[in-house]
């Protein structure tokens, strides 16, 4: 019976995920509204047939701002998963080809080290020196997706170095970097897949917090977390300028979290043993 | 065992200083001078350069680092630029609010997902465990800072119930500290609800699912006994790590709800401390929140090599 | 709630019976001073906590902007303009018991102009020459050339008295001669001062005031909702205001301020070194939709650098009255028909967020590209502001009569006009009103002329306070927070 939850977590992700992807897509083409244009006349409009989500502050139609904020989401934590998987993989690997060695010791103890640094304030700092950004809300994000990639990647690898068939490609010669490549990590993909799916939802949320606090995509791009931030004072008065971005990262996170839990069910044979 | 304590103090020694130089050029690589803040824009340039003086800032790069780790191994923090007050002062009264904050927001944490979490396990498969988890999906997926502003849109400006944030501070009674506390506890605790009741069931399911169990079964316990006299405790152990790691998260990661509280705790301090380019306090907060995180990691480790002596040998 | 719905009319009737009107108040601002002495620093907050409240100078400013008495209760200038002898009041005595005299205002003076000063405005201190002590209660200053600004100057909280036993207290515990006494400060959330039952003048009629310090606008909303606040002399989210306006229990207060909002604009970066690009830019901007949009109403729009209460302002809106077809044909005329990229650096604060979001739409209009970046105010005081790495930047001048800074070329806004310079030099000098007042409106024209920044408009002070307060300030001559005579009705 839970498998049959599980594949609806899989659906049901997949579907949210995609209307997001899918607005973003949409959103270089076509958007009801131009995003750039203020028309302060129109501002603070509630939703309706004209302004679905209805305006913000600037007149600007929150519908197409989301449109528009879900690409600079996406985009931010696509890119920061992928700095964490081309750094955090190869890094994992090397320290579990080479187990127990300086190199091994090295990689994961300034791994330790990232994660000792509490995220938000890397960030923080980050922004301070460089100035606020999209480029630089992706580095901070970024720079935690590699120690968690590379935990991930060492402990699994590890676990994979004792098993038979390594031993064999061992034996036919094969150094500890072909083995890597060839044996270690195509058997660790679906892992990866399913970590980065999680991740990716991690750095939405993440991009959220950092716009929210003025340090993401500066405007006149729009980003959902500083939807939220700009929205704050007129809550009392206009709630829907709140409560549309919020729906739209609450409902990507989950979407894209249903899909990670899916898909780790659908890869993981024995979870879905354990789960009958 | 000694040895792997100490192998293990070794490297948090070592962590340590690391991360205080990682600290110190990080922040001194910032731009921005204390001194042309806090004068602002009609200050000539030579009383910039007598503040400067005044501040200590004109000494070398070195001497200053040496400065300010020497200071800190005796507990001196030093001096406040912009405040002018003992930084240690200024930590200690921030951490009256930010340490109750977090283990207040654990606290609520470990409360709601305790029960959660042994429900799920224990009725898996049933209404009530699809329910609990699509609702800790939920708690992982909604923004903290979003969540607080709804809280204090129905709580404090509809209902007012709680007061929009602020802390009173302790001398006005423990019930006002607590109650100040409150909505912030909540935001933080949501998530952190969430993700514990996750691994509590999954870490349950898995000892349930372990040979003693079984055993025990078959020794004629019923399920109620099976689960208090011998899953819960086997399943703590990943639990407990969640929560030291949590915990220091909390610490830390409370800098934007105490924005929207505006709680005086250390995440506004490093904050203000920033913008004001105030750099010895954020070195020195920073440098203590790190050191927090590795010490509850170091303390994890441990524990876990005492529990589980296997673990000593693989590291 | 319920209960406390139908609890409120019995306590409010139980309240109006009793009457006995409150004696303490809590005052929010949204910045917490970094210190409390206000000549070691420029933050405003400072002068808002302190100024006129625990430190007093020889003159003050009073509710109007007008230069009043303070400690000093009279003077005499010298025919020539050189000499000013100030006659201090007597009896005043300093929070720690000791007495204030003219010893206190020559260590305070000194100490402000001296070499190793770490005073932010110095500079209201530069033609002093000498400040003499004939006895106790009378002090002499001499200047090097006649200064018309000498009284005003003395009337900022930069130059207020210390005593030289507790002047290095000042910035945590500071002891002044003022209403009120320090009492203590609860570092990020609020300080507390107390009525001094010695004071020299007419005490106060509060005993108690705290300053509560809210950063976030939504907090400060929801503060001044639940009543955990009683006033917000300068409320920093305008939006919030009709609802103030709507609820009995507020009264709402939109008074000036001295703060000209611009538009500053890098004179010495191409293309911004061609006036007819800074005129453009001016043609491109509509003050109202800024008005309107970023500050929901309040403020009023300006055209020059300068305050538009003050007896000497000139309008000068319709020399650069929105006309983004102008706009367009004075942009082909420079040689930029097809427009250009320049950068628009913003502080913090809302007006600058919001104003620069709104140009950088109005300047896309007339073919101009803005990239906008989002500064906290340390990197803004490097980059911008002492960088001069910028094309574009808003920010408000608060500080009174600041067209003087226009004079100095080195300024961030590098504005070198020699005719404006002589004209500023020979003002310090002019002490006939109606020769000040000829002059600082030629400086208006001739900056307006210039097209030198983008002049948006005169920031508002916009104040939510209890109903039942009576005696704040309404404007804003300086930034403080006189609590003197407030009172609860």
């Amino acid at each position: 019976m839970e498998s049959g939850i599980f594949r609806r977590n899989l659906v049901i992700g997949a579907v949210l995920a995609l209307i997001f992807l899918l607005a973003a897509i949409v959103s270089f083409f076509w958007t009801p509204y131009d995003v750039t244009q203020l028309d302060i006349a129109n501002k603070l409009k509630k939703p309706g047939s004209q302004y679905w989500f209805g305006t913000d502050h600037f007149g600007r139609d929150i519908f197409s701002m989301i449109m528009v904020g879900a690409r600079t989401s996406i985009a931010v934590a696509i890119v920061a998963v992928g700095i964490g998987l081309t750094v955090g993989v190869p890094l994992g690997l090397a320290a579990a080809a080479w187990r127990h060695s300086l190199l091994d010791e090295l990689i994961m103890r300034s791994n330790d080290l990232v994660f000792a640094f509490p995220a938000l304030l890397i960030a923080i700092m980050i922004t301070a020196v460089f100035g606020p950004g999209a480029v630089n809300a992706i580095i901070a994000i970024g720079i935690f997706n590699i120690p968690v990639f590379a935990r991930l990647t060492r402990g699994a690898a590890l676990s994979l170095w004792t098993r038979d068939f390594i031993l064999a490609a061992r034996t036919a010669g094969k150094n500890a970097f072909r083995i890597s490549v060839e044996h270690i990590l195509p058997n660790i993909v679906n892992l990866l897949i399913v970590q980065g799916t999680i991740q990716f939802s991690l750095g939405i949320l993440a991009e959220a917090g950092l716009s929210y606090v003025g340090l993401g995509a500066q405007p006149p791009i729009p980003s959902w977390g500083r939807m939220l931030a700009e929205s704050q004072t007129m809550i009392s008065f206009a709630p829907h300028l709140a409560l549309f971005p919020g729906f739209a990262i609450v409902l990507t996170v989950l979407g894209l979290n249903l899909f990670g839990d899916g898909l780790r069910d659908y890869f993981d044979p024995r979870l879905r043993q354990q789960s009958r | 065992m000694l040895r792997f304590v100490l192998k293990r103090l070794l490297s948090l020694v070592a962590t340590l200083a690391v991360a205080s130089v990682v600290i110190f050029i990080a922040i001194e690589v910032v731009p921005g001078d204390p001194a042309s803040y806090m004068l602002g824009l009609n200050a000539e340039p030579d009383t910039v350069q007598a503040l400067r003086d005044e501040l200590g800032l004109n000494a070398s790069k070195i001497t200053r680092y040496f400065q300010w780790v020497g200071g800190m191994v005796h507990g001196d923090f030093g001096t406040s630029y912009t405040y002018r007050t003992p930084v240690s002062a200024m930590i200690a009264d921030r951490i009256g609010i930010s340490l109750p904050l977090a283990l207040y927001a654990l606290l609520l944490s470990t409360v709601i997902a305790f029960p959660a979490g042994i429900i799920a396990a224990t009725r898996r498969g049933s209404v009530a465990d699809v329910s609990i988890m699509g609702a800790t999906q939920l708690g992982v997926a909604i923004p903290n800072f979003w969540f607080a502003m709804l809280l204090v849109l129905f709580f404090s400006i509809q209902l007012r119930w709680f007061s929009a944030g602020g802390f009173p501070g302790w001398d006005e009674g423990f019930f006002a500290g607590v109650k100040a506390l409150t909505l912030p506890a909540v935001a933080l605790a949501l998530p952190q609800a969430s993700i514990l009741a996750r691994v509590m069931r999954s870490s349950l399911l898995d000892t349930l699912g372990e040979d003693f169990i079984r055993t025990a079964r078959a020794k004629g316990l019923t399920t109620r006994q099976t689960l208090w006299r011998h899953a819960l405790r086997n399943a703590l152990i990943p639990v407990l790590t969640i929560i030291g790691l949590q915990f220091s998260f909390l610490l830390a990661g409370a800098i934007i709800i105490e924005n929207v509280f505006f709680l005086p705790g250390l995440g506004r301090l490093i904050f203000q401390a920033i913008s004001q380019r105030d750099l010895i306090v954020v070195e020195s907060v920073v440098m203590l929140l790190v050191f927090a995180v590795v010490l509850v990691t170091f303390l994890v480790d441990v524990a876990y090599a005492v529990a589980d002596p296997r673990l000593r040998a693989q590291r | 709630m319920s209960l406390r719905k139908l609890l409120l009319p019995l306590l409010i009737a139980a309240a109006s019976t009793t009457h006995a009107a409150k004696t303490d108040l809590v005052l929010g601002m949204q910045l917490e001073p970094p210190n409390l002495d206000p000549t070691g620093g420029a933050a405003a907050a400072i002068d808002e906590v302190v100024y006129a409240n625990i430190f007093e100078g020889l003159t003050r400013f009073a509710s109007d902007g007008s230069v009043q008495p303070a400690l000093a209760k009279s003077w005499e200038i010298s025919d020539d303009g050189l000499t000013y002898t100030f006659t201090l009041n007597t009896g005043v005595k300093f929070h720690d018991g000791s007495d204030f005299d003219a010893q206190d205002v020559k260590f305070s003076l000194d100490r402000a102009r001296a070499e190793t000063s770490t005073n932010a405005q110095k500079q209201l201190f530069a033609g002093i020459e000498n400040v003499e002590v004939s006895d106790a209660e009378t002090v002499v200053i001499t200047l090097a050339a006649p200064n018309g600004a000498l009284l005003f100057n003395l009337a900022w909280g930069d130059a207020i008295m210390l005593s030289p036993d507790s002047f290095d207290k000042a910035k945590t515990d500071p002891v002044g001669t003022g209403p009120f006494t320090f009492s203590k400060w609860v570092q990020g959330d609020r300080i507390e001062i107390a009525r001094n039952p010695d004071y020299w003048g007419e005490a106060a009629k509060l005993e108690k005031a705290t300053f509560k310090f809210i950063s976030e606008p939504t907090a400060a909303f929801a503060a001044l909702m639940a009543g955990d606040v009683d006033a917000f002399p300068v409320f920093p989210a305008p939006e919030n205001l009709p609802q103030f306006e709507a609820d009995p229990r507020f009264q709402v207060v939109v008074g000036s301020t001295e703060g000209e909002t611009i538009l500053s604009t890098n004179n010495k970066q191409p293309p911004f070194d061609n006036k007819l690009v800074r005129q453009a830019l001016a043609h491109a901007i509509d003050r109202k939709a800024i008005v309107d949009g970023a500050m929901f109403g309040y403020g009023t729009p300006i055209g020059t650098h300068f305050a538009p209460h003050h007896p000497a302002y000139v309008d000068l809106t319709g020399n650069s009255a929105y006309d983004p077809e102008k706009a367009k044909a004075l942009l082909k005329e420079a040689g930029f028909e097809e427009g250009f990229t320049t950068t628009l650096k913003l502080p913090p604060p809302s007006y600058a967020r919001r104003g620069g979001e709104i140009i950088a739409a109005q300047l896309r209009e007339v073919g101009i590209t803005t990239e906008i970046s989002n500064l906290e105010w340390a990197q803004w005081l490097e980059q911008v502001f002492r960088g001069k790495d910028y094309g574009l930047t808003i920010v408000s001048h608060t500080e009174p009569m600041d067209i003087g800074i226009y004079a100095k070329a080195d300024y961030y806004f590098q504005y070198d006009n020699p005719d404006l310079q002589s004209l500023m030099s020979d003002l310090e000098s002019i002490t006939d009103p109606a020769m000040r007042t000829q002059s600082l409106q030629k400086a208006q024209q001739i900056i307006s002329d210039d097209y030198v920044n983008g002049y948006l408009f005169q920031l508002a002070k916009t104040g939510v306070a209890n109903a039942d307060i009576v005696g704040l300030w309404e404007n804003s001559p300086t930034q403080a927070n006189d609590l003197t005579a407030v009172y609860w009705k």
